[in-house]
């Protein structure tokens, strides 16, 4: 990773009056009038209370839902009215998802794995995407595992391959969804540790939901949610 | 490494259930290969047939006869009016082909046409105590030779015996067994115009197709006129092609030009070409079940595998493939078994024409076929791989678009 840029606060996601309401007999609304606006090289965690919405908003922000009121603009780009196939361009390109189980491939090894992202941008030789991809797990520090399949690794090493496979395309922002959840304590450190220095080193902006306060308070601000509303939006 | 995201994936996906693919192979696999031998075995037959047909009798026979009735003069004279007429009784012609003479000597100019003059009426054949009512069919055996293969399906004797032996008679094999007689054996013949003559059998033939063989007799046209009572008259024209499938179209401009029936060989065996109609459409449903059932096969395993791998679907969406992709990566699953499926199936097919090309039938040497005919043709190997590739793309279609609408955000919710 290069020398550390100026962290500039342009918003790289902002969301203009989200809200979710799933629909049905009696539709259930999950978020409502969410106004946020996220920066690059900012480390955010989203915290609350189980119910209140977290993993809801990340997957708006990370664009794997659409919003049924208001709308999620990405560099400045308004996403309402793109289509599927637009999204997942966009996904593919800024966004990178880390989730609480890993979704490992479990037939690809870990290299294959960190590689599928690229291979699907393409934009080099196999070769070059294989060094890439094995330059950001030798950052990972798993330089030694490459080869090996996902079921031979430990939780923490398997998470942080999931965390290589979210880089593989340099996105501009990485959703995490309790990254944490599944982890021991060592390791969840580790995960947070990554995450603060993808931030302040490249830039990054990492939106991790966590109901950890100890680690949400490592990162450099909180957005809390209760009942689908923003409580505090403290920097 | 160098392989496709995609191909990659697709490939994952069916070798991890190796079992379960390698039965769909077999099933498509199964049918096209049932498919190849059951199609070079109809195929052959019915090309048997048909060259039976057409070395065993003339490409076009002209008929003394008109298909459309005579045109009554008052409906000449009032020209398009209706015409409506009671107790009519049509004018009794002589019958046979007016200026017949003319007829084979103009033909005969014809490119690529040989033609045969003849007079065929029916014959009571009697031998001892025993009666066959057959056609006896009254040649010219110099002409004959050029129009039908009948001297290739001679036995015993020769067409050209009829020429040196004025009461000679050439009959098939089926017939003379039928008398009791045989080469060399005098019988009487006797026709409906009450003339009896003294025949001698000459010639035996057998052609295969038993209505000629067991009905059907030649003489001399000179000894036919005389046994009909019908001095110089002849009933059909019989001709023979270079080019024996533009029969119908010569055919029809014969009967544009002289207005006599003249009847192609296809006309003539319209009714056999129906019945293999419906053995091929037969053959094809069958083929066709096989594949639904193939088919099911495909459609199992890849649900199977949409099934089992939804939380790759879902990750793999959050990564960014489009529906698109994912939806190619389960078609793809499916043609691959449909191809396999389809070259495995070339082989079994080769393997069973090759199988049933050795079979020999055991049926006495009174028939000259004892195997089966068959027909090796590359369109059965493609009709039969497009068979399976149609069949492996329809049973995939339906999980693929389901795992390609699945949402990657019900999954790992529910996976978490």
């Amino acid at each position: 990773m290069t020398a550390a840029p100026p962290v500039t606060k342009a918003p790289v996601i902002k969301a203009r009056g989200v809200g979710r309401v799933l629909p049905g007999p009696v539709p259930v609304t999950l978020l409502d009038g969410i106004d946020l606006s996220i920066g690059e090289g900012e480390f955010v965690a989203i915290t609350g209370p189980s119910g209140s919405g977290k993993s809801s908003l990340l997957y708006l922000l990370g664009l794997l839902d659409r919003p049924t009121s208001g709308s999620i603009l990405l560099d400045g780009r308004d996403t309402a009215r793109a289509d599927a196939a637009e999204l997942a361009g966009l996904r593919l390109v800024k966004l990178g998802f880390v989730f609480q189980f890993h979704f490992l491939l479990p037939e690809f090894t870990v290299l294959g794995n960190v590689m599928i992202p690229m291979r699907k941008l393409g934009g080099g030789s196999d070769a070059e995407l294989r060094r890439r991809a094995e330059g950001l797990l030798e950052d990972l520090g798993l330089g030694d595992q490459m080869t090996k399949l996902p079921t031979q690794l430990s939780g923490g090493q398997r998470q942080r391959v999931a965390i290589a496979r979210a880089l593989a395309n340099r996105p501009r922002v990485i959703l995490a969804d309790e990254p944490t959840g599944n982890l021991d304590t060592k390791s969840a450190q580790t995960v947070f540790d990554i995450f603060a220095r993808l931030a302040r080193e490249t830039g990054t902006t990492v939106i991790t939901v966590t109901h950890d306060e100890g680690l949400a308070a490592q990162t450099n601000r909180r957005v809390q949610l209760v009942d689908g509303r923003l409580v505090t939006h403290k920097s | 490494m160098a392989r496709p995201l995609l191909l990659d994936l697709a490939l994952t996906h069916i070798l991890g259930r190796k079992r379960q693919t390698i039965v769909s192979v077999l099933g498509v696999a199964l049918g096209v290969g049932f498919f190849i031998a059951m199609a070079a075995l109809m195929q052959g037959f019915q090309g048997y047939f048909i060259e039976t047909v057409i070395n065993a009798s003339p490409h076009i026979t002209v008929r003394d006869q008109f298909r459309e009735p005579a045109v009554q003069p008052v409906a000449m004279a009032f020209e398009g009016g209706a015409v409506l007429l009671h107790g009519l009784k049509p004018r009794e012609e002589v019958r046979g082909i007016r200026k017949a003479g003319t007829m084979v000597s103009d033909l005969s100019d014809w490119p690529g046409l040989s033609v045969a003059p003849s007079l065929d009426g029916p014959v009571i054949l009697r031998y001892g105590s025993t009666d066959r009512s057959v056609v006896a069919i009254g040649i010219d055996p110099e002409r004959e030779v050029h129009v039908t293969q009948l001297e290739d399906d001679m036995i015993q004797g020769s067409l050209t015996d009829l020429s040196s032996t004025a009461t000679g008679i050439v009959m098939g094999l089926g017939l003379a067994n039928k008398l009791g007689a045989k080469l060399g054996d005098s019988l009487n013949a006797i026709s409906p115009a009450g003339v009896i003559l003294r025949v001698k059998i000459v010639g035996l033939f057998r052609t295969g197709v038993s209505s000629l063989d067991e009905g059907q007799a030649y003489i001399l046209l000179k000894k036919a006129q005389i046994l009909q009572s019908r001095a110089n008259v002849i009933n059909q024209l019989r001709i023979r092609l270079t080019e024996v499938d533009a029969a119908r179209e010569v055919a029809a401009r014969i009967e544009a030009l002289y207005g006599y029936r003249s009847e192609s060989w296809q006309e003539a065996n319209e009714g056999v070409f129906g019945v293999f109609k419906i053995q091929n459409s037969i053959m094809y449903s069958t083929v066709g079940a096989i594949m639904v059932v193939a088919a099911f096969g495909i459609y199992n395993i890849i649900s199977t595998v949409v099934y089992e791998k939804s939380r790759d679907i879902a990750i793999l969406k959050s990564i960014g493939l489009t529906e698109r992709d994912i939806r190619r990566t389960f078609l793809m699953q499916g043609l691959m078994i449909g191809m396999i499926g389809a070259v495995l199936g070339w082989m079994i097919g080769l393997g069973l024409t090759a199988l049933l090309s050795t079979i020999r039938f055991d049926v006495g040497n009174a028939v000259r076929n004892d195997r089966f005919f068959l027909a090796w043709s590359l369109t059965h190997y493609w009709i039969g791989a497009l068979f399976s590739l149609s069949a492996s793309v329809v049973a995939a279609w339906i999980p693929a678009r389901r795992a390609a609408g699945a949402n990657p955000v019900d999954i790992i919710r529910g996976a978490a």
